[in-house]
């Protein structure tokens, strides 16, 4: 039987993975964008099983929302990315260091 | 064991092998292919927790929509590859060992809870023939979410006029057609009556 413990590790896993692509791939801002995406289908995971095993559809509205921020979070992401890349020629993050952050 | 808990270590395998990908080959072209598999996997197990609505949405919007418009902008940059990727070992032993701890964490949280019994959830019954999921979605975001909704389609429309704006440009001496010059035009602007005196040929 398939219990919350284990959509929950799974959804653990997920977050993990996720951080680490965040880790390894400093320099590449697509990548970045990539692990925001699997962070928040690791979240969507989690409200998703809570939703079932509590018996309350409320969470899967909650995930429709969040799929909906997602999804203007990916396009205006990518829009400032071409942006950025007409403007620079480049998205390598070490080299969008003007701020000097 | 039962055909649910095959399926679902299937799911998981499938989605948590194609996530390692994602952040670890080194073509974003593939990282892209990789991420449509693991959200395909999370669809599927989605609709296993018989939340048939969401996992289909998540298959057309963000298999359909999302993923397209993230390969659509790998393939109009020209990235050097090989500039992009420096820093990807230097990083591993830091990256691998944050995530480690970090799920370490979470797995003992987990762990702690089913000692102690405290996430004893029973086991959720199957829905009865004819139940929708879509319209018991429907009915709470139009009733006690409305509002929540109205807000979330604002928050789309921002979107849209946001990404335009930002990609829109104007180029200098780009021929483009004016539709509001065309539509104004009147005949004066066009056509000319000139007076000229009627010429006489002779035959000869």
């Amino acid at each position: 039987m398939v219990s919350l413990t284990h959509y929950l590790t799974l959804g653990a896993i997920l977050l993990c993975l996720s951080v680490a692509g965040i880790f390894l791939n400093r320099k590449n801002i697509i990548i970045l964008l990539m692990s925001i995406e699997l962070m928040l289908l690791a979240a969507n995971m989690n409200f998703i099983a809570f939703s079932r095993f509590l018996g309350n559809p409320d969470g899967q509205v909650f995930v429709f929302f969040i799929l909906t921020v997602a999804a203007a979070e990916a396009a205006i992401g990518l829009a400032i990315l071409v942006v950025l890349f007409r403007n620079r020629n480049t998205i390598n993050v070490a080299d969008l260091d003007d701020l000097k952050g | 064991m039962p055909i649910q808990e095959i399926f679902f270590y299937l799911f998981s395998v499938i989605m948590v092998t194609a996530a390692t990908l994602v952040i670890s080959v080194r073509n974003p072209v593939y990282s892209i292919l990789f991420l449509i598999l693991t959200f395909f996997s999370a669809a599927a197990l989605w609709i296993m927790l018989e939340a048939e609505f969401l996992g289909i949405v998540l298959v057309l919007v963000y298999v359909g929509a999302v993923m397209v418009l993230f390969l659509f902008v790998i393939m109009m940059l020209n990235i050097n590859q090989s500039r992009v990727n420096e820093g990807f070992v230097k990083n591993l032993p830091l990256g691998i060992g944050v995530a480690l701890v970090m799920l370490a964490e979470v797995l003992m949280v987990l762990w702690y809870k089913s000692q102690t019994g405290t996430d004893t959830y029973p086991l959720p019954v199957p829905h009865e023939q004819g139940y929708s999921n879509t319209a018991e979605i429907g009915e709470r975001l139009f009733t006690a979410y409305l509002w929540p909704f109205e807000i979330a389609g604002i928050v789309l429309l921002v979107a849209i006029v946001a990404a335009i704006a930002l990609s829109l440009r104007h180029r200098e001496g780009v021929k483009t057609q004016s539709i509001p010059l065309q539509v104004s035009t009147e005949k004066r602007d066009r056509l000319e009556v000139i007076d000229m005196p009627v010429e006489h040929v002779e035959n000869n």
